[in-house]
């Protein structure tokens, strides 16, 4: 978790991933931000996730993102 | 003979009446909803008193957006679309340039309107009640003449205030026809469009829908971060045609849904306003095998774009996507140093496509919208685009660099510049240098001072919109110079390029 934190945060320092749950509802992350995190995500997880995944509820909130890496780390 | 833009409205809503205009996937309007609104708010802001002035307008983008706008142009006046992200700093620049009497906007953008001390805020659905007044504006109609005004577009400027673009009828009414014909759209072009409706890009789409008859859905925002239910909306809505950034292309092959959810109905891909990564755009051509490809190219000083390459053939392994060549009644020049012609130089417009100049700024009008240098007998404007570029050996235009520090970033245009003047504005920043990373496609701020790197970038936010943004800062002791003491530029985005 603290690894996608990381990665979180450099895109936006100034919100709280922790507890924010509307990064799409809200705007926060915009498609640039998508391409740049499913890039780095793939890199340091080691996994890759597939277009089928990147959908809203997946990106929404850091909790629901590391649970799709988990899953996919696990398949 | 055609004077005014809205003539392709009036000439379309009586075979297409019940047909959709424009549509955001959700809501939607006909020609006849269309024609009937903007003549309510022409006739509105005609009793009101407005007339060749600016009117701007702040609404989320929505077939009713383009409706005010053709509002706006029924009473004789042009509209200015203000982006309601935009920081208020940078949106109160440009209202100091306009000075507008008056603004319309829609119930989610009201409180934005308020505060920003233009005399009148008009809600939409109020103006589109009034009743019409055909007499005011076939009266506005008949003194009107095709080099009036209809929309001033704003864009990056060095100095940190953006430059307002103004256009008038007969350069865009020039634009549509020669788009259409070029790109070959048709009553049946269901246009799926991408790009903000606060630029020129977007009369792309909106100017042949009026002109042909044609359907355009303004795809919504969101669905560029999620490639899959992107390709989803295209085929619920039939869209064959795009005119789409390359960035917003290759979001989608970058992410790997191209595989397996190619776009059904898509036969037309024109993209531009950068360079298309080979990979990508080798992508889009196997997933699309009988699509027609276009790569356009264009200042919006010339009105929308100037030039098309219609990728008729297969291209090198390392040759760049041509610009091509100049749609019809348009011709490019190249100039060299000396003002010569050249067969590789600065990329020069003549033509109907000229817009008038930069809204309240001789000074940069005058600058850019020159004599043409091989014309001594007359007066003959060109536009200087300030890009390089030479003809191959095919005789199609290539575009090489820019002569200044103007980048293209997501599909934007872009003066360092302005990002430096922001910073320096920034408590703690003595000194700033901005550069362009083009391997990683990423904007890095060098600056020295006390401030902290952080606290610098949520000051940038108060100022510049979200593109402009530096994705990196750096916090320097000094900036490097070069040996006759200018700041050393190309080795700062060398070390951007290794960060």
């Amino acid at each position: 978790m603290e690894k996608l934190l990381k990665i979180l945060e450099e895109l936006h320092p100034d919100v709280d991933f922790t507890t924010n749950e509307e990064l799409i509802d809200e705007g926060i992350l915009d498609s640039l931000d998508i391409v740049t995190l499913v890039t780095e995500i793939n890199a340091e997880f080691d996994v890759t996730i597939p277009a089928e995944e990147i959908i809203p509820e997946n990106f929404n909130s850091a909790k629901a993102l590391m649970a799709l890496i988990t899953k996919l780390d696990e398949e | 003979m055609q004077k005014n833009i809205l003539e392709y409205l009036e000439q379309t809503v009586k075979k297409y009446s019940h047909k959709t205009a424009f549509s955001n996937g959700k809501e939607s309007m006909t020609f006849e909803a269309v024609y009937s609104e903007a003549r309510a708010i022409g006739s509105f802001l005609a009793g009101e008193g407005y007339y060749g002035e600016p009117i701007a307008v702040i609404m989320d983008k929505h077939p009713r957006t383009v409706t005010a706008f053709f509002g706006i142009i029924y009473a004789g006046c042009f509209y200015v679309c203000i982006d309601e992200k935009m920081p208020e700093a940078r949106m109160r620049a440009i209202l100091d340039k306009l000075s507008p009497r008056a603004i319309i906007c829609d119930k989610k953008n009201i409180k934005t309107a308020q505060v920003l001390d233009i005399p009148s805020v008009y809600l939409y659905d109020e103006l589109s009640d009034t009743e019409i007044n055909s007499c005011a504006l076939t009266e506005i109609r008949r003194k009107q003449s095709s080099t009036d005004a209809i929309y001033v577009v704003f864009t990056s400027g060095s100095t940190g205030t953006p430059k307002g673009v103004v256009a008038c009828h007969r350069s865009v009414i020039d634009y549509t026809e020669t788009l259409c014909e070029a790109l070959e759209f048709s009553a049946d072009t269901v246009f799926g469009n991408q790009t903000p409706l606060y630029f020129d890009a977007p009369l792309k789409e909106i100017m042949p829908t009026l002109k042909l008859g044609a359907t355009t859905y303004f795809v919504p925002k969101m669905l560029f971060s999620f490639p899959v239910k992107l390709v989803e909306f295209l085929d619920e809505h039939k869209i064959n045609t795009i005119c789409w950034v390359v960035s917003a292309l290759v979001q989608i092959s970058s992410l790997g849904a191209l595989e397996q959810h190619t776009p059904k109905h898509l036969t037309t891909v024109a993209f531009g306003s950068e360079m298309f990564p080979k990979k990508q755009y080798d992508l889009w051509r196997e997933a699309l095998p009988r699509a027609r490809f276009f790569n356009l190219y264009g200042p919006t000083e010339a009105t929308g774009m100037s030039c098309y390459w219609a990728a008729d053939r297969q291209l090198g392994a390392d040759e760049p996507i041509p610009i091509g060549r100049p749609f019809d009644n348009t011709d490019i020049i190249l100039l060299d140093e000396e003002n010569k012609r050249a067969e590789q130089g600065e990329i020069c417009i003549r033509g109907t496509c000229l817009t008038m100049g930069y809204y309240n700024d001789e000074d940069k009008t005058n600058a850019v919208f020159v004599q043409n240098p091989l014309n001594t007998a007359y007066p003959e404007l060109i536009y200087r685009t300030g890009d390089i570029g030479k003809i191959n050996e095919r005789g199609e235009l290539v575009f090489i660099c820019r002569k200044d520090s103007q980048i293209k970033h997501m599909g934007h245009r872009i003066e360092l510049g302005e990002i430096e003047a922001a910073a320096l504005k920034a408590e703690g920043v003595r000194k700033a240098c901005c550069v362009y990373d083009n391997n990683a496609k990423r904007i890095v701020l060098f600056f020295v001072g006390e401030a902290d790197e952080n606290a610098l970038l949520r000051e940038l936010q108060r100022y510049l919109p979200r593109y402009m943004l530096p994705a990196l800062t750096e916090k320097l002791y000094e900036l490097p110079f070069t040996a006759n003491g200018k700041i050393d530029r190309k080795g700062l985005r060398e070390r951007a390029e290794q960060m």
